[in-house]
């Protein structure tokens, strides 16, 4: 098993899915994809609503025929093998329960299905049932279930083919703030328990940024950018990234010169100096820089920069600050816990702001 | 849940609600009488009669029933019948609602109106059609078979006749429930390794099943109320509903009558039990959470062409009786000689002219007062409490259990004389219309309102509106299809009745049913076709002009009321 981890496992090649409803209105909802994931690595596909996730997750499932494109799975290419055949046991948004069979038959459905001898099929529904504390619950139906007991039977369900890949179609959604924290968690120990690689989508950043190895952000059927949750978090490639996963702030700037490794940059009539990408500027151009809110304070000595306070929300541990700043809204984040606890400004109170400037990232308009 | 089941207990029926609501006790009262009128003293009349003997309790006209074997033949003919056609039925419905529901054929909507059709079509056009077809001057036994047959009289005929008329039943019934299986279901199956006829065997069928079994009881009941086609090609196969009539009208004998009647009454009141109180609670509650709804791959290109071929089949099968009756109009003597004429037309306008004019002005009075009822009555029951609203929706919906032939019986036994002296009178007709398809209205109504939460309302009252204008703004855009579906229903149905109004129509107020039923009797077939062919365009050009001025849709009208 340990030799295989690392090895390149689910590759999607140049992958495009395009649905058209016969009257010419075409949607393209995969836009030549590429992505390989590793041998029991958990990947996350992130993004926006309607970006695409599920339509890549169910060409992966077979449930979708793509457009375009190839998948393979272990070296084997396989596009044309039905979706009852390829072993990949997904967990549905909706869970999917079968509402006219208890929780054991529902657990057992997959092993029926392969004929297994009737004493392995309840060894196996047991272990797993145990293993995400289902027991007890065995001749219930799905009514009678509370919402993150069904999400545990989809689980079980899945988890009881010992399959080498389970694919998650937004999993948590539907439990409450509390239950998906917990559920996660207990996801991703099984997950590594069990060796499985796994595929999941979400929309939820923390979900991602706490569950995965890594995280495939998309945007409109394209693949914006690929990474570990730290790279996609510290290193975002692109301003939809940026927003995206940091909930940045974005500052108009105007580059005023190009130096080596750094570009200073013009804000409020004062220089800026931020590290270099691999994108190309040139001088006077118009550009935005993004920063966290994390990295954004809120200061009682001058800073050079001020804005006017709109709202300010006290959060126990934090303060967070919603100011107008270069006609537009940043946040700004106070940590309570370190100093002191912020004075206490008035709505429009002219606030200084303090950036922490080296967390400054430049991107094009 | 616990929310709804508190709200019951704090309302749980007091009299205080009514007591301190004069116009709403009014309105509770006289429609309870009205109902208690129309419904259950009719009903009590033919029971009080098939259970007496010289003025004394007495079971003697149901032993004389089961001691003969001539009556024997035809409660076993009626049931015979009845299962035979409710399989079939049943059959061809779910073939037909899982091509539309679950294959996504295309033209489903030529199809959805081919099972809409059967529907509002006069009850024994199909017979007449059939007849044309296959009879002893058939077009295509004698004709192009060149059989000398005159075997469609029987029970082969009367099963081709009622499954299409009563398909449209089962696919009514099997349509919303195959929709409503989410299509994650059968993705999810295919997904843990089931084929997918496995998929189907373990998931959809499984999960169709108490509709299937519904629809099953609804047809099985439906053909063993049927009169117009039995009349009319039952020939020797005789059944009860038939029976009861011949022995009622045609000789006279009264007590028999209504004691054949009443045998109809004991499965009929039986589907309507099993219905309302465990089909309802039986069906599987649909789990919360979002799903996908996208369409699941579980049928195959293959197994879609042959459901397309299927339903195509069947409603060019349909279609076929159709252009049938049309032709028959313009044809001047049926299996003999083929030359057009329109002398059919020239005769129906003579002899059809004022029936037609009555039935279409007994149908257009009773058509609101129905729907208004209907809709008032589900308005009570759905947002009032009080001790006693479970007996006014239970009478309510009672008159649909009740066969047609049981309920003319019961009116001319409880309207012939005083103080309900009704027999004769255009009354009666149109008291049997709206309490008969009141019913639908009442259904359809309180599924529109109990969708308005109590809490929609409250919020616009919360939010300044007087009760009139929520009422105007909300709770009536809301019930409107509801209500003009359950017009439409209204309409239609007191347009092609006839298994109740046979025994009440007089000389002076005749329906055009029962007209074309004597013609057909007389062997006047291009007359009949005349007469149906003109039933069927009323009808339509009714639907299609409520259509016109509400702008509802064919399948909200057709949709909402099931
Ligand atoms: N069966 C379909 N027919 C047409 N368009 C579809 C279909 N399924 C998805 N789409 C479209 O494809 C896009 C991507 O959808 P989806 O994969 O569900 O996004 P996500 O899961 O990221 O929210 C959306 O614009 C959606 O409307
Ligand atoms: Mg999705």
């Amino acid at each position: 098993m340990e030799q295989k981890k690392n090895k390149d496992y689910l590759v999607l090649k140049d992958i495009t899915k395009i649905f058209s409803d016969g009257r010419g209105n075409d949607v393209t909802a995969v836009d030549n994809i590429s992505l390989t994931i590793k041998k029991g690595d958990f990947v996350t596909l992130l993004g926006p609503s309607g970006c695409g996730k599920t339509t890549t997750l169910r060409m992966v499932a077979g449930f979708e025929l793509q457009t375009a494109g190839d998948i393979s799975l272990g070296d084997k290419l396989i596009n044309d093998i039905a979706p009852f055949d390829r072993n990949m046991p997904m967990v549905f948004q909706s869970y999917a329960l079968f509402p006219h069979l208890t929780i054991f038959e529902n657990i057992a459905y997959g092993l029926k299905i392969r004929k297994l001898s009737k004493e392995v099929i309840k060894n196996d529904v047991a272990m797993v049932s145990q293993m995400v504390n289902l027991v007890g619950l065995e001749n219930r139906y799905p009514g009678e279930l509370s919402g993150g007991q069904q999400q545990r039977v989809a689980l079980a369900r899945a988890l009881v083919l010992k399959p080498e890949i389970i694919l998650f179609d937004e999993p948590l959604s539907n439990l409450d703030a509390k239950l998906r924290i917990q559920t996660r968690t207990e996801i991703k120990r099984v997950q590594q328990m069990m060796g499985i690689t796994a595929l999941y989508v979400t929309h939820d950043q923390s979900e991602a940024l706490s569950m995965s190895d890594q995280i495939v952000i998309m945007n409109r059927g394209e693949i914006a950018q690929v990474g570990t949750p730290e790279e996609i978090y510290d290193h975002p490639n692109s301003s939809f990234v940026a927003d995206f996963i940091g909930n940045a702030n974005f500052i108009d700037a105007t580059v005023s010169e190009i130096g080596s490794d750094s570009i200073t940059v013009t804000v409020q009539g004062k220089t800026l100096t931020v590290k270099k990408t691999d994108e190309v500027f040139s001088e006077g151009e118009e550009v935005s820089l993004a920063i966290k809110p994390e990295a954004v304070d809120v200061s009682i000595e001058p800073t050079g920069f001020t804005g006017k306070l709109d709202v300010s929300s006290f959060l126990g541990s934090i303060t967070e600050y919603k100011i107008e700043f270069e006609n537009s809204f940043i946040t700004a984040v106070h940590s309570n816990t370190t100093g002191y606890t912020m004075k206490h400004y008035k709505m429009g109170e002219e606030v200084n702001i303090n950036f922490n400037k080296e967390f400054f990232r430049i991107y094009k308009k | 849940m616990a929310n709804s089941k508190l709200k019951r207990r704090l309302n749980r029926g007091s009299f205080h609600q009514l007591t301190s609501d004069p116009a709403l006790l009014i309105g509770v009262v006289l429609i309870l009488a009205s109902l208690v009128l129309f419904i259950v003293y009719p009903l009590y009349s033919a029971m009080k009669l098939s259970l007496s003997q010289d003025g004394a309790f007495s079971l003697s006209q149901y032993k004389y029933i089961f001691t003969h074997s001539y009556y024997r033949k035809s409660i076993m003919n009626s049931i015979m019948l009845g299962a035979s056609v409710a399989t079939l039925a049943t059959f061809i419905g779910f073939i037909f609602a899982y091509a539309i529901a679950k294959g996504k054929i295309k033209g489903s909507g030529f199809f959805q109106s081919m099972a809409i059709l059967p529907i509002i079509s006069p009850p024994f056009m199909f017979a007449l059609s059939v007849i044309l077809l296959f009879g002893r001057n058939g077009l295509i036994t004698a004709k192009l078979l060149h059989l000398d047959t005159g075997g469609v009289y029987g029970l082969k005929g009367l099963i081709i006749v009622q499954v299409i008329t009563m398909y449209p039943i089962a696919y009514m019934t099997l349509v919303g429930i195959l929709q409503g299986i989410d299509p994650d279901l059968e993705t999810c199956a295919m997904n843990l390794g089931a084929k997918r006829l496995k998929t189907f065997f373990t998931v959809t069928l499984p999960l169709a099943l108490p509709g299937i079994f519904a629809s099953w009881l609804l047809v099985f009941v439906g053909s063993l109320t049927d009169f117009g086609n039995p009349i009319i090609i039952g020939g020797e196969f005789d059944v009860l509903s038939v029976r009861a009539y011949l022995e009622f009208t045609g000789m006279g004998n009264l007590p028999r009558g209504a004691a054949l009647a009443m045998l109809l009454l004991i499965p009929t009141v039986g589907v309507f039990f099993i219905q309302k109180y465990i089909i309802k609670n039986k069906a599987y509650v649909t789990i919360t959470g979002k799903s996908s709804r996208r369409g699941s791959t579980s049928v195959t290109n293959g197994a879609k062409t042959g459901l397309f071929v299927f339903a195509l089949g069947v409603s060019l099968f349909v279609l076929m009786f159709y252009v049938t009756i049309i032709s028959g109009s313009f044809i001047k003597l049926w299996g003999v000689d083929w030359s057009l004429t329109l002398r059919h037309f020239v005769y129906a306008w003579d002899v059809g002219l004022t029936t037609l004019k009555n039935t279409l002005v007994l149908a257009t009075i009773s058509t609101p007062i129905t729907a208004v009822l209907g809709m008032v009555i589900a308005f009570i029951v759905v947002r009032k409490s009080f001790a006693g609203k479970q007996i006014l929706d239970f009478l309510s919906m009672l008159s649909y259990a009740i066969p047609g032939t049981a309920v003319g019986i019961g009116y001319i036994l409880a309207f012939n004389k005083a103080p309900f002296k009704l027999s004769g009178t255009a009354f009666i007709l149109i008291a049997v219309y709206v309490f008969r398809n009141v019913p639908i209205g009442v259904q359809g109504g309180i599924a529109a309102l109990k969708q308005i939460s109590g809490d929609i309302e409250e919020s616009s009252t919360n939010l300044g509106a007087s009760t009139a204008y929520t009422f105007r703004k909300i709770t009536l855009p809301l019930v409107r299809p509801a209500f003009f579906a359950g017009a439409t229903f209204a309409f239609v149905r007191s347009m092609t009745a006839i298994s109740a109004i046979i025994f009440l129509v007089s000389a002076r107020w005749n329906h055009l049913t029962v007209l074309i039923l004597a013609q057909t009797e007389i062997m006047r077939l291009g007359a009949a076709s005349v007469l149906s062919f003109a039933l069927i365009v009323v009808i339509m050009a009714f639907i299609f002009i409520i259509m016109k001025l509400t702008g509802l849709k064919q399948s909200q009208i057709f949709g909402t009321t099931n």
